[in-house]
């Protein structure tokens, strides 16, 4: 008995306890200037955000250029861009920053580093924020969590693209003529937007969900059951189904045009002659039954597909404009990010 | 051994429906005596003063992963039967997703040698068909008689409905129940929780009610055919599941299930900002699954609190939710969010919360002399101090991994004593 009654093992283990200034990693902090989802910005953040946007873009470039002189940011990206990867590189760049990119095909990613590890390794290179694009929904948090630092979400897998949602708004409210210092729980009162096409896989179709309704405008949703559950209604006030998509165009001032997922399908079969007929944005359907709306594609688009080159290319396109506000919106998201960032470089 | 006389404790036993304070004798590894405080002469036994304390058969969990062999760096035999002593429990049943599997009355046996450091008595679950591939059955005799106390391919679940019937019938003959994790894997393809509201705005693929009601229903229908039969159902987590283990029991089947602590006590809710440690299998549901798992617990539906106890090391756990392996650690939070939920929050009576984790599983699974303090019995007791407040820390988790959502929670009850087989294996 005397041995049992201190049995070796019930000794406290203390060297595989986790030492108590270091928090288990899921009850670390996310740094507050981070923008992982747009439900993290109320509307008079996004009115600071988008009202920053307009000062920086009419910024003198050479006064603009100090503002983030030298400070140190990294895009780590996990899946292939093009727009999003390069605004933010000219975002951050025209602020002064001196940027760096580690894409998963050139980096130790390859080798099977974990994400948590590249953000560590990043950090300790001096990065004072990463811009992370993943495939995986909530890795923005793992992140911010892993680090400390500031992650601006370039998107991550079906969740969210929140910095896709502010330039789609300032995009509707150029088109509305509402000035950011306007913006407001109202400003887009009787304005229905539709989102049409593949919103189950669409992370900027659930980031513009989490914004649009409460700037007052109304949401119709529309696609087929695959690709938009009923349940998609329930990510905000005033969000509606409408399968019809000339029924929804008809009552649209503006309509967001997104694609077919296919590296996100599953296995999901879809019709895609069908798809066109009921879903494609095309001529004949937006001159019956939306002739003035506003078309919106958050890109990349699938031309002869979600959209036909008429209107892709036509007189109430903005594609191309969408494109062009990336570049403020994502200064204005850079700057709050470092703003008051102590240098922390050791 | 030297015996111990446990004092002047409150001795709640469901299955022979004691509540009354008793003086317990425990000696060779069994109980020796149960007498009126002050009756037993025990002269040269060490004495446990159990004064204003609930001493209960050791607790009994008949879900658990210990990683061995194979996973040594999760967990191993020694470090999840320490976790287990520390939380109260006695018995634990060892899931046999081993690597390799557990399919064979070797492997059956190497789990319970003496060689693995057991704090607790381990009874092995064996593989239902080779490798849990579901394709052929595994021998279900030699791994009875290797110590196999029923068969499963937890994880994989058994689909074709001929192999699960023939599982089934086999296990019918040798008298040991068919243990079957209910999920239609057909419909849950690179889904990481509970469908619904929450997964959509999440961007997460959801796991459907009906991916485990189907296959419960289905096993359900096969039962039907087989004549003394036996079905476990292993953390059900949706009302409907339970709903028809209710209607089939009623229909005079033998059919058992079993809910783990976390499907009782969490939401989906709890995965907050993509929080790996609220991922498991089944998932985390909605608080109308938790209540009506609550209900199944108090009305008797449920026969068993089992844990689920699923060791998984740091770097795998701090992974993106959708690459993050599912399960958490439960053996030292389950007492007390049984108490301070089921027994303090919904009034259920504590002998009955002990049932749950004590004759009920016991009697599932068959586990003769075990659940009950009677005379001859092993001498397997608990014994906790019900109305003790404490923080259950994860950093001081007996198990090798740290995979808990209920670090920093406050529970009612805490272990004071545990002895397995009349040897104390915690204080």
């Amino acid at each position: 008995m005397a041995q049992t009654r201190k049995p070796s093992r019930s000794k406290p283990q203390k060297t595989s306890a986790i030492p108590f200034f270091e928090p288990a990693l899921f009850q670390r902090a996310i740094h507050p200037q981070s923008a992982i989802s747009a439900s993290d910005f109320s509307v008079a953040e996004i009115r600071r955000i988008l009202l920053s946007a307009d000062t920086l873009e009419k910024e003198e470039p050479l006064r603009r250029a100090k503002r983030l002189a030298k400070r140190r940011v990294a895009l780590l990206f996990y899946e292939s861009s093009t727009r999003t990867r390069t605004s933010f590189e000219l975002a951050a760049k025209a602020l002064g920053a001196d940027t760096t990119l580690v894409s998963s095909l050139s980096s130790s990613i390859e080798k099977g580093e974990s994400l948590k590890d590249t953000g560590i390794t990043l950090k300790a290179l001096g990065a004072e924020c990463i811009i992370l694009r993943s495939p995986y929904s909530g890795a923005p948090y793992l992140l911010a969590r892993a680090t400390g630092l500031p992650v601006l979400n370039a998107g991550d897998g079906m969740a969210e693209h929140p910095s896709q949602a502010l330039l789609d708004l300032r995009t509707m409210l150029r088109f509305r003529g509402i000035k950011a210092t306007a913006i407001s729980e109202k400003c887009l009162r009787g304005v229905t937007v539709t989102i049409c096409g593949d919103i189950l896989h669409s992370r900027v179709a659930r980031s513009n969900l989490l914004t649009l309704p409460r700037l007052g405008a109304q949401v119709i949703l529309c696609g087929p059951p695959e690709l938009l559950p009923e349940i998609a209604s329930s990510m905000g006030p005033g969000i509606q189904v409408e399968r019809d998509f000339d029924a929804a165009l008809r009552r649209s001032q503006i309509v967001m045009m997104l694609r077919i997922q296919a590296e996100r399908l599953a296995g999901m079969k879809i019709d895609l002659d069908d798809y066109r007929r009921r879903y494609q944005a095309n001529a004949d359907r937006m001159a019956a039954h939306a002739p003035e709306a506003l078309v919106m594609h958050p890109g990349p688009i699938i031309r002869g597909m979600e959209i036909t080159s008429e209107v892709a290319d036509g007189p109430n396109s903005a594609i191309a404009e969408q494109v062009h506000h990336g570049v403020p919106i994502r200064m204005a998201l850079v700057a709050r990010a470092l703003a008051g960032v102590k240098v922390d470089r050791r | 051994m030297k015996s111990l006389l446990i004092r002047g404790g409150r001795v709640v036993d469901a299955a022979t429906k004691m509540d009354a304070v008793r003086d317990v004798l425990l000696r060779d590894g069994k109980v020796a005596a149960i007498d009126a405080p002050g009756k037993i002469k025990a002269d040269g036994a060490e004495v446990f003063d159990a004064k204003g304390l609930v001493v209960a058969p050791g607790l009994i969990d008949i879900h658990v992963h210990l990683r061995e062999p194979g996973q040594g760096y999760k967990e191993t035999i020694a470090s999840g039967t320490a976790a287990a002593a520390a939380g109260g429990f006695t018995t634990v049943c060892a899931m046999p997703n081993t690597i390799p599997v557990n399919d064979s009355p070797e492997i059956t046996r190497w789990m319970q040698a003496a060689e693995r450091g057991a704090s607790a008595r381990v009874y092995p679950i064996a593989a239902a068909t080779r490798g849990s591939m579901g394709e052929s059955l595994t021998d279900y005799a030699a791994m009875k008689d290797a110590g196999a106390v029923a068969v499963t391919d937890d994880g994989k679940p058994i689909l074709g409905d001929a192999i699960m019937l023939e599982a089934l019938r086999a296990a019918a003959q040798l008298g040991l129940p068919v243990i079957q994790h209910a999920e239609d894997t057909r419909l849950t393809g690179g889904c990481s929780m509970n469908a619904g509201a929450l997964a959509f705005r999440l961007g997460l693929r959801g796991m459907s009610i009906e991916a485990e009601s189907g296959l419960v229903e289905r096993d359900i229908a096969l039962l039907e055919k087989v004549k003394g039969g036996h079905l476990h159902v292993a953390h059900l987590s949706t009302k409907k599941a339970l709903d028809a283990v209710r209607a089939a029991r009623k229909a005079g089947l033998h059919v058992t299930c079993e809910v783990t602590p976390h499907h009782f006590v969490l939401t989906e809710e709890r995965i907050g900002h993509y929080d790996t440690n609220a991922k498991m299998n089944p998932p985390l549901r909605t608080e109308s699954d938790r209540a009506a798992m609550i209900e199944g617990l108090l009305d008797g539906t449920v026969d068993a609190i089992a844990t689920d106890h699923a060791p998984h090391a740091a770097h795998e756990k701090e992974q993106e939710f959708d690459r993050a392996p599912n399960g958490i650690t439960g053996l030292e939070t389950a007492l007390g969010l049984a108490i301070s939920v089921l027994h303090v929050q919904h009034k259920m009576p504590l002998g009955a919360v002990l049932a749950l984790l004590t004759s009920r599983p016991a009697a599932a699974l068959g586990l003769h002399g075990r659940g009950s303090l009677t005379v001859g019995a092993a001498g397997d007791v608990v014994v906790f101090d019900p109305a003790e407040k404490w923080v259950f820390r994860a950093a001081d988790s007996k198990s090798k991994s740290k995979n808990t959502p209920f670090d920093g929670w406050e529970f009612q009850g805490r272990v004071r004593l545990t002895v397995s087989e009349g040897r104390v294996v915690f204080r």
